[in-house]
């Protein structure tokens, strides 16, 4: 390959603002969060099974764990775009950090149902 | 007056080192470039740029007790001593305060400084209306004395990707002037993941900006005309 400088991706819009709206989705879920753990009646594991037994609990905080998700993808890749120079090391580890977070994802919505 | 500078002559000194100097300043030295030139006189190895020496040309920008600015409009009451004085952080150092500045002149003129107007040019000027006039101000000030980039940790890592507060700035100068044709162009020329988007918003540059303008607020300005464009 000539070693020439590449530049001129077109891309990074989309990240850059999908890492803001997956922020604000994160504050909600957080203020919520600790909202409803404030109106829990009493901490004991009756009233916790309860609050995970919701089904927007449910969908609240699998929304909150997929944000997390594209937030951290859109962050960990600009860290390795930082950090990795070689493009055949940094490819794989592209993938690798993908598959995790779609693992990720997947077990979410098992432990979550599965309460 | 104290001073302890960073002196480094490839041709000689195998290393940079610091140099210590005591300057009897007289009273009609006001500015910190009235010392340099009194250090200079008293050591002529000791090499700096400067020209206008009023804040106009921006030759004279280097880090002063860790901050960067114009040593031609840093007053000398304001300065603690000892001054510490290094090159601007980043850029290769061809002599003591001297610095290879062509990476923080190329990302310049890879944003195209200049107006693209492809209408034959009138009789007498380009007209503007006051109100797009005012959304250069702010903008057409910059001095490109590199204070800003080189005060980036991302211009520092990626100085050969990401054009830095300077060149963002002078892209929404053009980008913002209703004169130009080539906006499009333009954003297209910014979208990219190292271009633009390696700002993080940390506003180190507007912290050391000699002439007090934000290019935080110009490549917000860049980012929501491509939100806009988009949706």
């Amino acid at each position: 390959m000539v070693k020439r400088e590449v530049i001129g991706a077109h891309y990074g819009l989309r990240d850059w603002l999908a890492q803001r709206v997956t922020a604000v989705v994160m504050t909600v879920y957080t203020l919520a969060f600790v909202a409803a753990l404030a109106g829990m009646p009493q901490l004991d594991f009756a009233s916790w099974k309860a609050l995970w037994t919701q089904p927007w609990m449910r969908y609240a905080t699998l929304l909150f764990l997929l944000s997390t998700f594209v937030h951290a993808w859109i962050g960990v890749r600009n860290i390795l775009m930082d950090y990795v120079q070689h493009i055949g090391v940094r490819l794989p580890l592209y993938v690798a950090v993908i598959l995790a977070l779609v693992l990720y994802g997947a077990w979410s919505v098992q432990i979550l149902w599965g309460l | 007056m104290r001073f302890s500078i960073y002196r480094y002559n490839p041709e000689i000194d195998e290393k940079p080192y610091m140099q210590d100097y005591d300057i009897e300043l007289e009273p009609t030295d006001r500015m910190l470039l009235d010392a340099l030139v009194r250090i200079k006189a008293q050591d002529d190895t000791f090499a700096f740029r400067r020209s206008c020496r009023e804040g106009v040309c921006g030759s004279d920008a280097m880090n002063i007790n860790g901050k960067n600015g114009l040593a031609c409009i840093t007053r000398l009451s304001e300065v603690r001593e000892p001054v510490v004085i290094r090159p601007l952080p980043g850029l290769p150092v061809i002599r003591d305060l001297i610095v290879d500045m062509s990476q923080f002149f190329k990302q310049y003129h890879s944003i195209k400084p200049y107006l693209i107007n492809d209408d034959p040019p009138p009789e007498g000027e380009r007209l503007q209306s006051p109100e797009d006039r005012e959304e250069l101000d702010g903008l057409y000030e910059c001095i490109l004395c590199a204070c800003c980039s080189t005060a980036c940790p991302t211009f520092w890592w990626h100085p050969d990707k990401f054009v830095g507060p300077a060149g963002l700035l002078q892209a929404y100068r053009f980008i913002a002037d209703s004169r130009d044709q080539a906006i499009n162009e333009r954003l297209d020329n910014l979208e990219d993941p190292y271009r633009l988007f390696r700002c993080y918003s940390i506003m180190n540059c507007v912290d050391v900006c000699p002439k007090g303008l934000n290019p935080t607020r110009a490549i917000g300005k860049i980012k929501d005309l491509m939100l806009k464009r988009m949706l």
